[in-house]
């Protein structure tokens, strides 16, 4: 407990991150309800009205309306819920695969880590929105599918940063130490390698969500992403574009400015964590 | 029937530069209660030894002959499995240096109560609490319930070699393998944990097998002294006989290096000559003969066993 303390005392040391934090709590609050903020159910077809379309933001909408009459604000509010979904759940798939392949991968070696660090090696030698295009053209769009190609492209960054940490933590006496103690290599991998490289994990998770929420608007807004009538931040800012040089600015720079807000808030927690994380930088 | 007994041990470890026999061709054995320390030069193939014990030779290396008989079972026969059940349970090891054998992320009481309960599936976490803080009195920690709750980096040098002493002990095995266990301790400590180990390997009833460079250690702790260079033990007796009677040159030169009280004209400490070949590169014949001051003719062929009384000797000299 003692440890977990001061650990939150240093990282609220700093400015920069402990807005973001309160940034991303806020977010994750709309996410996790974002009908109680919302004045509509932008999915509920009865609650939008044609003739309310284009409405520069005014009294009534505080953002606008897009071409269908729907409240950007609160379309904003559960494209976020949609964003945070896709970008939280890819994350945790891809630490899991991620994290044991690793480990595996470092603590065997052998064909093992060749099998396993030669496609990772594959995968990192094309750009993964390419990678995650491909999978999507294929399978086609939905929330579930986006989860899952973004976790195809994902995993590789957490699997070379476990498989490093694994090679010189497997060379430590209290790896040997638990092996003369009669453990197996199951139990020495899970529990005892582990817990030590879980730091640098986390660290990398948390950067790792924004990027695997930019991937998800990209892949949105180009058109293989979450479909349209279950709008992330992607689909909001493509929907917009199309109309964005007809003067409706709104529809799409507001979402752009969210997505933008969110992306920063988990960069300064993630850079902050980083730092506390790096022995070598002079705190 | 002796409680562990060692016979032609070979450890091999295949390099690109050519076969490193790191222990080659030794025998000893070792009754209940007895303690044997095993002395010689940074590679002379004492650890591998110990570890060759536990089976935890890793690649390149490889035990290519002999027997390990511990309670008349070929250890080197055992599969991984059967392996698990002996490693920490019968035979337990504890390393040279405490700062890194303990896992510096998890608390000294989990790593002691997994310890227990990984080997006794039926103990409850109750019973393994009160059994791990009753350990660590026993190792002589001061508030030992507090320091269940401690991370290693909270304890000194010398406590952390109790907690893992503790850990070794815990289960109650038969055999104690220390890979020096007091190199990385300060002087005072070190006399602390031996004074430590003697007491709680006679309260146990295990054996002890003592590894270390230091000839002045094992010859106030232990039973049996075997004498290694180059991966070939040359003697191995009892303490007095070692000790008091060293036959051949090289553990005479070992302990004439050591610092005498009673003789203050002495200005330099002894040292024996040359270095210890390269086990890559080893001469024909006896590995010590650059070494030794009677080296001759006769010493290009290496020696064969000879007995003296119990003492076992590898020497044309004597």
């Amino acid at each position: 407990m003692k440890i977990r303390n001061r650990f939150l005392t240093e990282f609220f040391e700093d400015k920069s991150a402990t807005v973001g934090f309160i940034l991303f709590i806020l977010f994750l609050i709309i996410a996790i309800a974002p009908s109680l903020f919302a004045y509509q159910n932008p999915y509920d077809l009865t609650q939008i009205y044609l003739h309310d379309s284009f409405q520069p933001p005014n009294h009534s909408f505080i953002l606008g309306t897009d071409e269908q009459g729907r409240d950007i604000y609160s379309a904003i509010l559960y494209g976020l819920s949609t964003s945070l979904y896709v970008g939280i759940a890819s994350t945790i798939f891809s630490v899991a695969i991620g994290f044991s392949a690793g480990l595996i991968s470092g603590y065997y070696g052998g064909w093992i880590d060749t099998i396993i660090m030669r496609i990772a090696d594959i995968q990192l030698s094309f750009p993964a929105i390419l990678i995650a295009l491909i999978i999507m053209a294929l399978w086609g769009g939905g929330i579930n599918k986006i989860i899952i190609a973004i976790t195809i492209v994902s995993w590789v960054y957490y699997a070379r940063t476990a498989r490093g940490i694994m090679l010189l933590e497997k060379e430590k006496e209290y790896v040997q130490s638990a092996k003369a103690l009669g453990m197996h290599n199951f139990n020495i991998i899970f529990t005892e390698i582990m817990p030590n490289a879980t730091a640098a994990i986390i660290v990398i998770a948390t950067v790792r969500i924004a990027y695997a929420i930019v991937l998800e608007a990209t892949l949105s807004f180009l058109g293989v992403g979450v479909p349209i009538t279950e709008p992330s931040l992607g689909t909001l800012i493509s929907n917009g574009y199309q109309v964005l040089f007809s003067g409706y600015w709104w529809s799409s720079l507001f979402p752009g400015i969210t997505l933008m807000v969110l992306i920063i808030s988990i960069n300064l927690i993630g850079d902050r964590m980083r730092d506390m994380m790096n022995p070598r930088l002079e705190r | 029937m002796a409680l562990l007994e060692v016979k032609n041990l070979k450890t091999y470890f295949f390099t690109k530069e050519g076969i490193v026999k790191a222990v080659d061709g030794n025998s000893f054995s070792l009754e209940e209660g007895e303690i044997l320390g095993i002395v010689g030069e940074s590679g002379a193939g004492k650890s591998i030894t110990g570890f060759s014990i536990l089976n935890l030779i890793d690649e390149p290396g490889k035990i290519v002959d002999g027997e390990i008989l511990f309670n008349g079972i070929d250890l080197t026969k055992l599969n991984a499995k059967e392996f698990e059940k002996i490693r920490g349970d019968e035979i337990a090891m504890v390393f040279q240096d405490p700062e890194t054998s303990l896992n510096p992320v998890i608390t000294i009481g989990t790593q002691l109560m997994e310890t227990l309960l990984y080997h006794n599936t039926l103990l409850s976490n109750k019973e393994a609490y009160s059994k791990s803080v009753k350990m660590l009195k026993q190792v002589g920690l001061p508030s030992a319930e507090k320091r269940m709750q401690s991370y290693p980096h909270e304890l000194s040098g010398g406590m952390k070699q109790r907690v893992v002493i503790a850990i070794a002990l815990l289960n109650n095995p038969k055999l104690l393998i220390a890979d020096e266990p007091t190199t990385a301790l300060d002087v005072t400590i070190q006399a602390q944990i031996l004074y430590l180990m003697k007491k709680l390997s006679s309260d146990f009833g295990s054996s002890l097998i003592f590894i270390t460079h230091d000839i002045a250690v094992v010859s106030q702790l232990c039973d049996k002294i075997a004498v290694m260079y180059a991966g070939k033990i040359v003697e191995y007796g009892s303490r007095d006989e070692i000790i008091f009677d060293p036959k051949h040159p090289y553990t005479k030169g070992l302990i004439a290096c050591l610092p005498k009280l009673e003789d203050s004209d002495q200005k330099r400490l002894y040292q024996i000559p040359g270095i210890m070949p390269s086990l890559l590169h080893l001469p024909t014949g006896c590995y010590f003969k650059d070494r030794c001051e009677l080296a001759d003719e006769e010493c290009n062929v290496y020696p064969k066993k000879q007995l003296l009384g119990e003492r076992i000797l590898f020497c044309h000299k004597v």
